[in-house]
C-alpha cells in the first residue's frame, strides 16, 4: 500500500514520517517518533493508556490514524514536564500522592487529566471522576489518581491542597 | 492490533465524497469519529479497501439555528454538542443524552452523524431522534433529499441510505418551551451501550401530560418509538397504574437480543423501568 508523508508537531517539535494509512497514531508516536511514554494497553478505545493531547482535545491514539494527525499539534506524556525538566503540577501530583502503583496507566491518566483541568481548573470530585471515566486503572481503586488530580489543580490555582477526610 | 491496508482518501467538500464513494462503490467506507469503525476493522470485522475521511470536508460541523429548527452538522462531535449553548437552551435533552454516550475522550472525537447513519441497535442517538421527530439531510450522487429519523432504520446496520449517499446534516424542531425530557439508560459501566434506554419528551398542561413521545434505544434491532406507551399517559398525572400501563406497553414491543446484557425477560424488564423513570423525571422538570 502506498505510504503517505505526514508533518505534525509534538511536544512542540516538528516530526514527519512515512506512514502506510493504517498506521495508528499510536504505532507512529511509539515506533517512528521512538517515544515509547504512550502506552498501548486494550487496543480496542476502552483503557484510555494511549491518551494523548491532539489540536486541545483528549484523544485516544490507538482510534485515529497516523495520516489523521497530519498537520496537528500533538502533545504526549514526553511534553508534560515543565520546560526546566521538573515535575510539572499533575506529576507532582501524582507523586506525592501516590497515585500510581504499577504506572502502566499513568501516562493516559495525566494526559487526560492535563485537559480536564484546562477546560475546568477547579472540578469538584465528582467532575474528576466523570473525566477520567475513559481511563481505567487496575491498581489504585482511583482514590490517589483523584487526590492527585486535586493536589494539581490547588497547586495551579495557587490554593492549598488540604485531603477531604476519609 | 492492525487494521487490514486500505487507501485514505480526503474530500474538501460534500460534492467531492460523494463522488468518491458512488464511484468507488461497496468498498469504500466513509470515516466520521471512527470510534466505531476504526476498532471494527482492527478486529478485522470491517475491511474496507477505501476510507473516504470526512475530516476536511467544510460545511459538515456546526450547530445553527434556523427559525423554529436547530440544524446539526454530522461531523458535529458529541463534545461540541455538550459545549453548545443553543443546545443547553432549546434542546437539552440532546446534552443529556450525549454525556452517556461513551466517555470523555470519544466524546472529542465521535459525532453525531456517525452515531445515527451507523445503524448500530446501540447507539443512543436514533431513538432520541426518532422521539424529537428529527429529520436526517442525505446527499447522493442524484442529488439531496430529507428522511425522517422513524422512516431511516430499517434493521441492525440497514438504513435508508442509498450507495454512495451521505448524512450532511440533522434537523431538530426545537420542543416547545416548558417541555420535559428525560433520556434513563441502563449500562454496566461507563462506555457501555444500553442495557435498556428510554427517551421521554413531553409538555404538561393541568398537572396532566398534554402530549408524549417514548423511544427506547438497543431493544430491538432498531431504535423503537414507543406509541402505545406515550398514548397510555395523556390526560394522566402518571399515577402508578398508568405508568405501569404505560412500562406494559413499551415492554409490548421490545424485541432485545439475549446477549452479555442479559437475557431477554430481564432487559425487557429494565427497559419497562426505564421508561417509567424517564417519564417520571420529564414531567417533573415540564413546567
Amino acid at each position: 500500500m502506498a505510504k503517505t508523508q505526514i508533518t505534525m508537531k509534538v511536544n512542540g517539535a516538528e516530526v514527519e514520517g512515512l506512514v502506510e494509512p493504517r498506521t495508528l497514531l499510536v504505532h507512529f508516536i511509539r515506533e517512528n517518533l521512538q517515544m515509547t511514554g504512550t502506552h498501548i494497553g486494550c487496543e480496542t478505545t476502552h483503557c484510555g493508556a494511549c491518551t494523548v493531547d491532539i489540536d486541545g482535545m483528549s484523544v485516544k491514539s490507538c482510534t485515529m490514524f497516523a495520516v489523521q494527525a497530519d498537520g496537528s499539534d500533538v502533545t504526549t506524556i514526553e511534553g508534560m514536564a515543565n520546560p526546566d525538566g521538573s515535575l510539572s503540577a499533575l506529576q507532582e501530583g501524582f507523586r506525592m500522592m501516590h497515585g500510581l502503583q504499577c504506572g502502566f496507566c499513568t501516562p493516559g491518566m495525566i494526559m487526560r487529566a492535563q485537559r480536564l483541568l484546562k477546560e475546568n481548573p477547579s472540578p469538584t470530585e465528582a467532575e474528576i471522576r466523570m473525566g477520567i471515566s475513559g481511563n481505567i486503572c487496575r491498581c489504585t481503586g482511583y482514590q490517589n489518581i483523584v487526590k492527585a488530580i486535586q493536589y494539581a489543580a490547588a497547586k495551579i490555582n495557587g490554593v492549598e491542597f488540604r485531603e477531604a477526610a476519609e | 492490533m492492525i487494521p487490514g491496508p486500505f487507501s485514505y482518501h480526503r474530500p474538501a467538500t460534500v460534492a467531492d465524497a460523494v463522488k468518491l464513494l458512488s464511484t468507488l462503490g461497496d468498498e469504500a467506507r466513509p470515516l466520521a469519529g471512527g470510534h466505531s469503525l476504526v476498532p471494527m476493522m482492527k478486529l478485522r470485522l470491517a475491511t474496507p479497501e477505501h476510507l473516504v475521511d470526512l475530516h476536511g470536508v467544510a460545511g459538515l460541523k456546526g450547530i445553527r439555528r434556523d427559525g423554529g429548527k436547530v440544524v446539526i452538522g454530522a461531523m458535529t462531535t458529541q463534545h461540541e454538542l455538550l459545549a453548545s449553548d443553543e443546545i443547553a437552551k432549546s434542546i437539552p435533552i440532546l446534552q443529556e443524552t450525549a454525556l452517556l454516550i461513551a466517555d470523555p475522550q470519544v466524546r472529542y472525537r465521535g459525532t453525531i452523524g456517525g452515531n445515527i447513519a451507523n445503524g448500530d441497535p446501540g447507539n443512543d442517538m436514533p431513538a432520541l431522534m426518532m422521539t424529537l421527530g428529527a429529520t436526517y439531510r442525505l446527499e447522493g450522487p442524484q442529488g439531496g433529499r430529507e428522511v425522517a429519523a422513524a422512516d431511516f432504520y430499517q434493521g441492525a446496520y440497514f438504513t435508508a441510505i442509498e450507495p454512495g449517499e451521505l448524512v450532511t446534516a440533522i434537523s431538530i424542531a426545537v420542543p416547545p418551551a416548558g417541555h420535559g425530557h428525560a433520556y434513563e439508560k441502563l449500562k454496566r459501566k461507563v462506555g457501555d451501550y444500553a442495557t435498556a434506554a428510554a427517551a421521554v419528551i413531553l409538555t404538561m398542561s393541568g398537572g396532566k401530560v398534554a402530549t408524549c413521545t417514548v423511544g427506547l434505544t438497543n431493544l430491538s434491532e432498531t431504535p423503537l418509538l414507543a406509541d402505545a406507551a406515550a398514548k397510555a399517559v395523556i390526560g394522566t398525572s402518571l399515577d402508578p397504574a398508568t405508568l405501569k400501563k404505560a412500562a406494559a406497553a413499551a415492554e409490548a414491543i421490545m424485541v432485545p437480543a439475549a446477549d452479555a446484557r442479559g437475557p431477554v425477560e430481564y432487559r425487557k424488564h429494565v427497559g419497562g423501568i426505564m421508561v417509567m423513570r424517564a417519564l417520571q423525571r420529564a414531567a417533573a422538570k415540564a413546567a
